[in-house]
Order: structure tokens, then C-alpha cells, then sequence
């Protein structure tokens, strides 16, 4: 059985279909590309998937979720075990980037007001080992973001704030985890890096749905790419088969 | 001893320090007058640190605190001269009530942002004057609510009244602290981080699994419960109340408190409380200009420290003009 499986997915946006009867099943421990010009739909599809903006129709079914993930409301979804980072940036600016990650284990946790006030033993428990959780994941980009934890995470450059992204988004432990192009803004060395990088949080059993315009980069790293334009889905397959089919290049380039 | 020991054996040294200070308040200061100031200064951290929870943690804009002030201080009020109910259950009754207040503002709201919960917020600080000021069966209207008794401790045959300024400033100390102690350990815990990261960007905040409606709402019961405190107590420390002190510029005069000391900081709070209510006793000999010295001082801090006397440098875009 697939860990994904996105139904006739559909997303109007006034008279514009951004996401037009989309049907796409992920395996677990596969990364899927999506590639598409700007306006495709690749982001609004993970704006639909993680909650943030309603379905006009269509189902997505997680492994291990009963019901449904579009009845959910936004805030359950990363509980089931999907998380994401987002193509413009949004990491908490003036919180520490340890607090903008430890914010990713909230669905883990449980501590409550009362817990706070009394500090429980429970509580006090749960952040600590939250926090080295947290440490952990860090880890994963070595000393960059370890080394700047007490930062506010406005500070930090461009290339460390997608990392923090990522960051935030795994100490949820994620079965599938959403990177809307992580590496806009990078330069090429950076993005082999982020590749090597996502390529381990794959092996630790993470499913990845990538979003990205770098072919080289989706090259190196996807087993599997999907191509969309004007929200439909227009090929799927391999790499190779996906970059050259004429429909791809006709959505890229147009018509003679 | 390691650096990090090192600090935190000095942070409290330092915080003994500061209490055996504020216990030693009353001890050096022998006028009425200043210790008049001196606990109402303390209120107004009570109101303040309550209203930080909302604005500094949470990023909501309450400019009605003072219906919540309001509602401690009628419940006080009218249980103890209505009912005979001794000061110490109207405390916890008034907070109650209060919770349920900020659960009637908080849960209606949660759509609002900015300017639209602004405005909404400061409607309701209206409702709670006016329904103050109209209700006279309840709070007998504009006449107010006099001889308000004093708290008594009652154990046996022994009897401790506190009917002078050195035991409501012990009262009034007690409830600074009880209110630090509750906001820095909520802050420090999940539901503080969860506060932190709504006001930073709520619909990021929502995708990291943060119930948005639960914790706004909590934020404004929790709010609402210090403002109550506060109310109970100045309630027996004025010994009447009548809606008078509850109007609009109340709540305006609470809401800058905490952006002067610098929104989320509890420290700032305090030195907040202390500048806007100290300065203008400061200033009084200048009579009717003393409130163009705290505007003019309040206009300075705003240029050279917008992000407030103790606020963190905020991530802000800034223009050299």
C-alpha cells in the first residue's frame, strides 16, 4: 500500500484551477519531484495537502490515518505525519533557532498550562528531552545551525534559514516531509550538500515530496518526478523520461 | 565552579537581593504618600504582566485589559459588602469569573488580527464600563460601591486585619510575585513557545500543529485571571469602586506599559509599570504639564528605543533617512 494517495485533487482559486483533479501516490521511503513553471500549482498542491488553504474536492489518504486528511483541520495534520518548509521563508524571526525547532516536536508533546505553573516533573521531562531532540536533528547540517542556537533565527543567512526549515520540520518525525525548493537562493555547492542531506534524512525511512527548479538537482535526487501545468499533472515517470517529453518541454517553452 | 554555575548562582543572588529589597521597602519609606505610589506602581505590574501574556507572548492587541480589572474588583466589591464573603474567596471567584471572560472575548475573536481584534477588544472594554455604569441593581451605576472591608486573617481567636499601607504592601508584593513566578514558568514551557510562535507567524505556526483557537483562547484566560488579581485587590485597597476607573483611558494607560518596557519582557514590564506610574507623581509639582513630560518622554523612547527599554532587537526592516 502506498504511504500517499492524493485523489482527483482539485483547488479553485475564484475562476483559476491552481490544482485541477490531481492524482499522485507516494511509496513509503520514495522522494517524488514535482516540477512545473511558476503558476503550475506545485505549491498550492502542498498548501492543500498540509491544511493551509481548503479543497474544492477530491481525497488524500495517509498510511496509518482512517478518515480522509482533507476533513482534518491544519493544525492535525503534521500529527500524522506530514510536515513541511516553505518556499518564501518563514522560520519564527525572533524566536532562537532552537526554539523555532523545538516548535516542530509541539505535536510530540503534551505538557499543558497547568503542568507549566506546577512544573511537573512530566513537563519538565518532556523539553529537555525535546530540546536534545531538537540538538539531534540540528545535527544533521553539522555545526551550522548548532553553533547559531541561540540566535534569533532573523540573523541567521539565507541558506542556514532553509536549513532550519528542514530542521523544524523533521523534529515532528515526519513520514513524509514537503520541501518547497530548498534551495533557492543556494549556490551549486550548497545544493549538492542539501542533496547528500536529504538523501540521509531519506535512509532514516522519510518519504520526501520535492518541489524544485534546479534539473540538476532534482536529477541527483529524485526516483521518481512528476511534471505539472495548469494544475493537471502532464507526466510522470523517471527523470529522464519526464525532462524530455515534449509536453514538459512544450509547458517550459511553449508551442513552435 | 563551571561558567554556566557561575551565572546562575549570581542570577540568584541577584533575585534574593531584589526580594529582601522590595521587603525592605516599607521599612525605609515613611510617607503615606509614597507608599501610596509605591503600591500602585505594583498594580499596575499585576495588570501589566497580565496583559503581556496577550500582547508580548502572543501577539494579540487587547486594548480592553480593563474590563478583566474590572471584573476582579466588582466581583471583590460586591461579594464582600453584598454577601459577607471573606476576601480570600472573592480572589479566586473574581479570577474564575474573569477566566470566563477572557473565554467570551477570546473564542469569538480568533479570526481577528491586528487592527480588527484592536477594535474589537476596545468595544468590549466599552460594553464593561457601560454595563458598570447602567446596572445599578448590581454595581448601584455611577454612585459606586463604597466601604469595602478590609482583608482579614481569622484562625481561632486570632484576628490579623490589613488595614494599613505596610500590610497591603506586603499583600500587594505577595501578588507581583505570585504573577512573575506564574508568567516566567509559563513562558519557559511549551505553551509559552506555542504563544511565541503564533505571534510570530500564526499560519506557520498552525502547520507546526499548534491549535491556533486553543491557545489564543488560553492566552486571554490566562490574561484575564492576573487582571481580575489585580482588581480584587485594588478593590479593597481603594475600599470603593465605581466605573470611573475603569474607563478606556485605563486600558490605554495598561497597553502602554508593556511597549514602553519592551512587549514580552518581563523585566520591562516592571520598569514599564514603574515609568508610567512613577513619573507623573514625579513630575507633580509641574502640576497640569506633567502629562506633556511623560508624553515628550514617551515620544523620545518611541526614536531612540522602539523596540522598548528591555525589548529585543526585532526583525524589522529599518531606513536611514
Amino acid at each position: 500500500m502506498s504511504l500517499l494517495s492524493v485523489k482527483s485533487l482539485t483547488k479553485v482559486f475564484g475562476g483559476l484551477t491552481a490544482v485541477d483533479k490531481f492524482d499522485l501516490q507516494v511509496t513509503a521511503g520514495e522522494i517524488v519531484g514535482i516540477i512545473g513553471p511558476n503558476g503550475s500549482g506545485k505549491t498550492t498542491f502542498f498548501n492543500v495537502l498540509t491544511g493551509m488553504v481548503a479543497a474544492n474536492g477530491g481525497e488524500i489518504y495517509l498510511e496509518g490515518v482512517k478518515d480522509n486528511l482533507l476533513t482534518r483541520k491544519t493544525h492535525e495534520i503534521i500529527a500524522c505525519g506530514i510536515s513541511r518548509t516553505f518556499q518564501n521563508q518563514r522560520p519564527f524571526n525572533n524566536l532562537s533557532v532552537l526554539e523555532n525547532v523545538m516548535v516542530g516536536g509541539h505535536c510530540r508533546t503534551k505538557a499543558g498550562i497547568l503542568s507549566a505553573l506546577l512544573a511537573l516533573p512530566g513537563g519538565r521531562r518532556e523539553k529537555r528531552q525535546l530540546m536534545d531532540q531538537a540538538l539531534e536533528v540540528m545535527g544533521l547540517f553539522g555545526d551550522r545551525l548548532i553553533s547559531m542556537k541561540d540566535r534569533p533565527a532573523w540573523t541567521l543567512s539565507y541558506a542556514n534559514r532553509r536549513r532550519l526549515e528542514i530542521a523544524r520540520a523533521l523534529v515532528s518525525r515526519p513520514k513524509l516531509l514537503l520541501l518547497d525548493e530548498p534551495t533557492a537562493g543556494m549556490n551549486p555547492a550548497e545544493s549538492m550538500q542539501m542533496v547528500d542531506k536529504i538523501l540521509e534524512i531519506n535512509k532514516r525511512g522519510v518519504a520526501v515530496l520535492v518541489i524544485e527548479h534546479d534539473m540538476n538537482f532534482i536529477k541527483k535526487l529524485c526516483h521518481r518526478v512528476v511534471a505539472l501545468d495548469y494544475g493537471q499533472k502532464i507526466v510522470e515517470g523517471s527523470f529522464s523520461e519526464v525532462r524530455n517529453h515534449p509536453k514538459v518541454i512544450e509547458a517550459y517553452l511553449g508551442k513552435d | 565552579m563551571t561558567m554556566a554555575e557561575r551565572f546562575a548562582l549570581s542570577r540568584w543572588t541577584i533575585k534574593v537581593a531584589i526580594l529582601i529589597a522590595c521587603m525592605a521597602v516599607p521599612l525605609v519609606v515613611q510617607s503615606n504618600y509614597a507608599m501610596r505610589v509605591i503600591i500602585y506602581i505594583y498594580l499596575y505590574i499585576v495588570l501589566a504582566l497580565g496583559l503581556n501574556v496577550v500582547m508580548g507572548f502572543t501577539g494579540l492587541l487587547n486594548i480592553g485589559h480593563a474590563a478583566f480589572y474590572a471584573m476582579g474588583a466588582y466581583t471583590t466589591a460586591i461579594l464582600m459588602t453584598g454577601y459577607g464573603l471573606s476576601f480570600w474567596w472573592t480572589v479566586p471567584i473574581g479570577m474564575g469569573l474573569g477566566v470566563l471572560m477572557g473565554l467570551a472575548i477570546g473564542f469569538p475573536t480568533l479570526r481577528l488580527r491586528d487592527d480588527y481584534l484592536a477594535m474589537v477588544t476596545l468595544g468590549f472594554g466599552q460594553i464593561v464600563y457601560i454595563v458598570a455604569n447602567n446596572w445599578m441593581s448590581l454595581t448601584r451605576g455611577p454612585r459606586g460601591i463604597p466601604a469595602i472591608p478590609a482583608p482579614t486573617f481569622e484562625l481561632f481567636d486570632w484576628r490579623f486585619v490589613i488595614d494599613n499601607y505596610t500590610r497591603y504592601y506586603y499583600l500587594i508584593l505577595f501578588f507581583v510575585a505570585l504573577t512573575i513566578f506564574a508568567c516566567v514558568r509559563v513562558r519557559d514551557s511549551r505553551v509559552g513557545l506555542a504563544w511565541m510562535a503564533i505571534r510570530e507567524d500564526e499560519d506557520v505556526a498552525a502547520v507546526m500543529g499548534i491549535h491556533l483557537g486553543f491557545y489564543k483562547t488560553l492566552a486571554f484566560a490566562f490574561s484575564a485571571a492576573l487582571g481580575a488579581l489585580a482588581g480584587s485587590f485594588f478593590s479593597v485597597f481603594q475600599s470603593f469602586v465605581s466605573p470611573n476607573s475603569f474607563t478606556i483611558l485605563e486600558s490605554v494607560v495598561i497597553v502602554t506599559i508593556p511597549i514602553l518596557g519592551g512587549l514580552g519582557s518581563i523585566p520591562g514590564t516592571i520598569v514599564g509599570a514603574v515609568l508610567m506610574i512613577g513619573l507623573p507623581e514625579v513630575f507633580r509639582s509641574a502640576s497640569e504639564y506633567r502629562m506633556v513630560a511623560v508624553g515628550a518622554f514617551m515620544v523620545l523612547m518611541m526614536i531612540l528605543k522602539p523596540e522598548g527599554l528591555f525589548g529585543k532587537k526585532l526583525f524589522q526592516t529599518t531606513y536611514k533617512v
